[in-house]
């Protein structure tokens, strides 16, 4: 098995969004061929402003572009669409330069009108995109309606401006994100609501077949505006396979890559055998799996209960009951996210010290609570064993095993004493440090129905926060990934959370696949870079 | 629904010796449903380890599961607790569940029949008509939406079966009600003055009691199944209070590497259904020779 | 006759509407939002409440629930809130897989059901009897997702006969058909046996009997048909009893039908979808049941509709 190891350099590397270095070529890649790939599930939609599961997230990355893009295998923002951009200097306009002679699969040309027209569709309520709030930046973005963004201009059939209201160091991650692709006005116009089953895109890859509930064919585009790329002529995405069927196929050589990775009853047999675990390549994800605590109501009100649970729980037993597919988690970042702090020791597993903070609390004795968790293998197994952690210090935690909506409401509604985030939280949506904050950490997200379930609002935080993101000059990114650091510090302090593990991601391809290491886990790609891939054969 | 099954007054022999089977097959039954009570009940003393308790050594280092030996007479789950102690609690919650959600849905059916038996008109077909909509819902999706509104505690999951399983029940009370109602003893108490109130509980639910007897005891072989499916899909019994049901649903991702996970709650689930079909059978022929048809 | 089907077909669409109202009314109290699923993790507040007044679930209930039913007698029964693809056009993509399903199961329950009982009517009162009634009770004592299992660990895991799951080809098929087909065919084998005894004892079989013909050519020209026809008129209630539990056999072998179109919003509370499926299923069994009181008749001329 080779893992991939995040590099120091690559670090410094991640931590400034200029366009540093770009991808070099592998030199034994060749074009041709084709691959399959499996799911269990159907998949839900293809519009970019809809589509927000990760198994319709890279094939969405390779039917449309956004104005920038990552280096393939790497946080590393690249120019897409837009071949340069200037930021003025309060960091308030942006102006993006369009790559001339992108075409959509229609053959029609993009032009600025395209750009300005997707910005406006994915903020406008009536599309109902969910990812509308990471747009909020935008000039004009409550006003955002039938009358579009006006903080958003053509300039020039080749030249969009962007107005910020304040100052945003994400942006650039934001028009790299899925709901900022590029869709052409007139075939969202003319399929209204099912442009996400016929999407067109400027995309590497174009949609062919889709046959719901069995298979969609994705089929090379010739004048995509990447040399070389992609490598594939098409590849198939076959559905309703369950990850047992497909891993057995792939043993067969009938399957290439198995969508939803290597089922952990099968874990450790594949693993065992020399040849199959040669073809296992695993990677940082950037997710963290984690408890919240509701700090608005006792007994979590007291942090001196926060931290007993944080010590209470044995992560390393947890990440044993999932196989050891994870790492256990101290900090609300995971290690391979820029803004990690690598010299924390966070809470250490001390149940005796656990007990006596919680005497400290005014709990000697315990208490009863509850303990919320969507109802899907492996989730009610690991609020079990945290169940059982918990009750080893006095805790008494009552599971409330339901479906991920109901969870979700009671989290957001602040119902919820307690909930393990697996499951429903929290995958970055982009590789910045200030995706783990806002809206599960932050005061906003504190509020009536938002996903900050712990309802923890620390205003000296916010203002930290609100200073980090407004520090847009790429030259200043290693003070503001320090910034980060001491604010999730501050985070761990008042511990709103008792971060459990890190998922590891254990993607398996067929022998005939080619590609570096990184292209299958390509932490914004998942499970792979379809454009960069290819056949050995 | 139609019965196309009529009584065989001519095979006098093969009756015999049928029910002389019967008899024993139900005697089989009885001895299950015993086993299954007492250990149920015992459970505490005859359980070598608690229900919840995940043992530090019930797991491989790697999180496997532990197949049957000495130590694990049934093996370990996948969080590491003994899979027979589960088993054995697990029997509680079934026959909690199959007692309590049968007897509510028994006692919702049998006020529903029999009030629109006896009194016909528009409250009897207002009622009748109540129960062809619950026939017509899919009763496994309306059970999960009913477990997604009331969070799930092993008291709800019962109410949420009585819910969706009183309705078989109403229609044969209702038609046997309709025929005594019929009958010349009731017309003639109805004529003595009697009051409804009288004549419901003193003449005619006496003479259902064999319909509920055999009714109770078949149905508690449909709750058991119900509770056993509700928590296979993890919207029944609440972890980590052992069902058989839920040990499949949890452990179901390994089941081909660790078959006894899955086959051994399900074998329990088949067993204890199996019994009061078995001895809900024989009781309808004891009791209630007309009643035949499905279970 | 007439007069009755369109009577029935009238309070099948009562029924329908009464479907739609308990589960409308259901979905309406369920404790979660539908609309914070569809906004997402990082939407504001006022995203939330656009997108709310977008879909008129700001509206009082009844207002929601007509333009619901308003939708529905013009066959609209509107866009997943999830993946904005019509419902009518989900559901169509998943019934052929849950028809195809719910045929094999029908087939393989009255081969078996059928060929067992007939065995044990032939062979009343001995082992052989006993044996198969036995195996009829086991069969109704057992949950679907355990003897799914188990087929699929014997005949898929262990002996690689048939694929572990999955869609598309004839061995696909076979065991969650075989599934749903035990399952079905313990009251098959009882209601078969109790027909054929009772046709093997009718005069006319005395007759073609006493005319000599051998035992054979009796049992299978004259006796069979006469017994067969009104356990098959129960078919019809078979489509409801599948329907109802069509989500477990999907969710075991993974069969993309409509239960498990179903399970996956109900887990995303997708109103719309969970709508549709329950009403295409409420009319499934509420057609299976007329179909099998429509089929009585013909058969058994001793039943009159009412």
């Amino acid at each position: 098995m080779k893992k991939l190891l995040v590099s120091t350099a690559l670090m410094l590397s991640l931590a400034l969004p200029a366009l540093a270095q770009d991808y070099s070529p592998d030199p034994n890649a060749k074009p041709g061929g084709s691959i399959i790939v499996t799911y269990k599930d159907d998949v839900a939609t293809l519009d970019p402003a809809i589509g927000y599961d990760w198994q319709n997230w890279s094939m969405i990355k390779s039917l449309f572009d956004g104005l920038m893009d990552y280096v393939p295998g790497t946080t590393t923002l690249r120019p897409g669409l837009a071949e340069s951009h200037d930021v003025s200097a309060d960091g308030l306009v942006y102006t993006f330069k369009l790559r001339p002679g992108v075409k959509f699969h229609n053959g029609r040309e993009l032009t600025a009108e395209d750009v300005k027209y997707s910005l406006d569709r994915v903020t406008n309520p009536a599309t109902q995109s969910p990812g509308a709030g990471f747009f909020a930046s935008i000039a004009g973005f409550e006003n955002a309606g039938d009358g579009g963004l006006s903080g958003v201009e053509v300039v020039d059939p080749q030249t969009v401006r962007i107005t910020l209201t304040r100052p945003d160091a994400t942006f650039l991650h934001v028009m790299a994100l899925n709901f900022s692709f590029v869709v052409p006005k007139e075939v969202v116009e003319a399929e209204g609501a099912d442009f996400g089953k016929k999407p067109v895109g400027t995309g590497a890859f174009k949609l062919t077949e889709w046959t719901l509930g069995q298979r969609l064919v994705f089929e090379k585009n010739p004048d995509y505006w990447v040399a070389g790329v992609p490598y594939l002529d098409s590849f198939t995405v076959e559905v309703g396979q369950e990850p047992v069927v497909a891993l057995l196929r792939l043993q067969n050589g009938e399957v290439d890559l198995p969508g939803d990775g290597i089922p952990p009853a099968k874990f450790q047999e594949v693993m065992a055998d020399p040849a199959q675990a040669e073809r296992v390549v695993q990677g940082g994800q950037l997710h963290t799996g984690y408890v919240t605590m509701n700090v608005t109501q006792p007994p979590f009100d007291k942090v001196e209960v926060r931290r007993a649970v944080n010590m209470a729980i044995n992560k390393d037993r947890v990440v044993q009951i999932i196989n050891g597919r994870a790492v256990p988690a101290n900090q609300p970042l995971p290690p391979s996210m820029p803004g990690y702090t690598q010299d924390y020791a966070g809470y250490a597993y001390d149940v005796e010290g656990a007990k006596k903070l919680l005497a400290d609390a005014g709990y000697p004795d315990g208490f009863e609570t509850e303990l919320f968790v969507m109802n899907t293998d492996p989730n009610p197994r690991i609020a079990q064993a945290i169940q059982q952690d918990l009750a080893a210090i006095g805790i008494k935690a009552a599971i409330q095993s339901l479906a991920q909506a109901n969870v979700i409401e009671a989290g957001g509604a602040g119902t919820a004493p307690m909930i393990w985030s697996g499951g429903m939280a929290w995958i970055a949506d982009f590789p910045d440090p200030s995706n783990f904050y806002g809206p599960i950490l932050g005061c906003a997200g504190a509020a009536e129905g938002g996903w900050n379930w712990s309802k923890y609002c620390n205003e000296a935080l916010d203002a930290k926060a609100v200073e980090a993101d407004s520090m847009f000059d790429p030259a200043k990114s290693g003070d503001r990934l320090k910034l980060w650091s001491d604010i999730y510090m501050g985070v761990m302090e008042d511990a709103p959370w008792a971060p459990v593990f890190n998922e590891e991601r254990y993607t398996m391809r067929s022998e005939r696949m080619g590609g570096e290491d990184a292209l299958y886990v390509d932490p914004v790609s998942i499970p792979v870079n379809y454009d960069y891939v290819w056949v050995k054969e | 629904m139609t019965d196309v099954t009529a009584a065989d007054p001519a095979r006098r022999p093969a009756s015999a010796l049928r029910r002389l089977i019967r008899r024993r097959l139900a005697l089989l039954g009885a001895v299950l449903i015993v086993l299954a009570v007492a250990g149920a009940v015992l459970a505490p003393w005859i359980a070598p380890f608690a229900p919840d308790e995940q043992l530090f050594d019930g797991l491989t280092l790697e999180g496997a599961p532990l197949p049957p030996d000495g130590r694990f007479l049934f093996g370990t789950d996948l969080l590491g607790r003994d899979l027979f102690t589960r088993i054995l609690y697990g029997a509680r919650t079934s026959l909690i569940i199959g007692i309590v959600a049968n007897g509510m849905a028994l006692v919702i059916g049998t006020l529903v029949g029999i009030t629109a038996g006896y009194f016909r008109g528009w409250i009897g077909a207002v009622l009748m008509r109540f129960t062809d909509l619950m026939m017509a819902f899919p009763a496994l999706l309306l059970a999960i939406c009913l477990a997604a509104i009331f969070q799930p505690s092993l008291w709800i999951v019962a109410m949420v079966i009585a819910l969706v399983n009183w309705v078989q029940a109403a229609r044969v009370i209702y038609t046997e009600t309709t025929s005594l109602a019929e009958r010349d003893f009731i017309a003639a108490e109805r004529t003595l003055g009697a009051g409804t109130g009288r004549i419901l509980f003193l003449h005619i639910l006496p003479h259902l009691v064999p319909t509920i007897i055999v009714w109770g005891t078949l149905g508690i072989s449909t709750t058991v199944l119900l509770e056993a499916t509700l928590s296979f899909l993890g919207v029944g019994v609440q972890p980590p209070t052992p069902s058989w049901g839920n040990i499949i649903f949890e452990n179901q991702t390994w089941f081909q590497t660790a078959p006894w996970l899955v086959f051994i709650p399900g074998a329990a689930i088949i067993l204890l259904a199996l019994a009061f079909n078995l001895v809900g059978d024989a009781l309808r022929e004891v009791l209630d020779p007309t009643q035949r048809g499905r279970d | 006759m007439p007069a009755y089907v369109v009577r029935r077909l009238l309070v099948s669409v009562l029924i329908l509407l009464g479907v739609s109202f308990i589960t409308f009314v259901l979905l309406y109290v369920l404790p979660a939002d539908p609309v914070r699923q569809i906004a997402g993790r990082s939407a504001t507040a006022e995203t939330v409440e656009n997108i709310r007044r977008e879909l008129g679930l700001d509206r009082p209930f009844i207002v929601q629930y007509g333009r619901y039913l308003l939708g529905l007698v013009q066959g609209d029964l509107g866009r997943s809130y999830l993946q904005k693809t019509e419902v009518a056009e989900l559901i169509a993509s998943r019934l052929p897989a849950t028809l195809l399903l719910m045929l094999g199961a029908i087939l393989a329950e009255l081969a078996l059901g059928l060929t067992l009982g007939i065995l044990a009517a032939l062979r009343r009162g001995t082992m052989l009897d006993q044996t198969l009634m036995m195996a009829s009770f086991v069969t109704v004592s057992a949950p679907q997702f355990v003897v799914g299992l188990l087929l699929l660990y014997v005949f898929a895991v262990k002996l690689g006969w048939f694929p572990i799951g999955g869609y598309g080809t004839f061995a696909h098929l076979v065991l969650p058909a075989l599934t749903l087909g035990i399952l079905g065919s313990g009251w098959y084998s009882r209601m078969m046996r109790s027909s054929m005894i009772e046709v093997l004892r009718a005069d006319f079989i005395r007759t073609a009997r006493a005319k000599g013909l051998t035992r054979a050519r009796v049992i299978l020209v004259h006796a069979l048909p006469n017994a067969v026809l009104p356990v098959i008129a129960m078919i019809g209630i078979d489509i409801g009893i599948f329907m109802g539990g069509i989500v477990v056999v999907e969710s075991v072998f993974g069969w993309p039908g409509i239960g498990q179109l179903a399970w996956q919003a109900i887990q995303r509370v997708d109103i719309p979808i969970i709508m549709g499926v329950t009403l295409v299923s409420a009319l499934a069994i509420i057609l299976g049941n007329l179909l099998a009181d429509l089929v009585a008749p013909f058969i058994d001329p001793r039943i009159k509709l009412k």
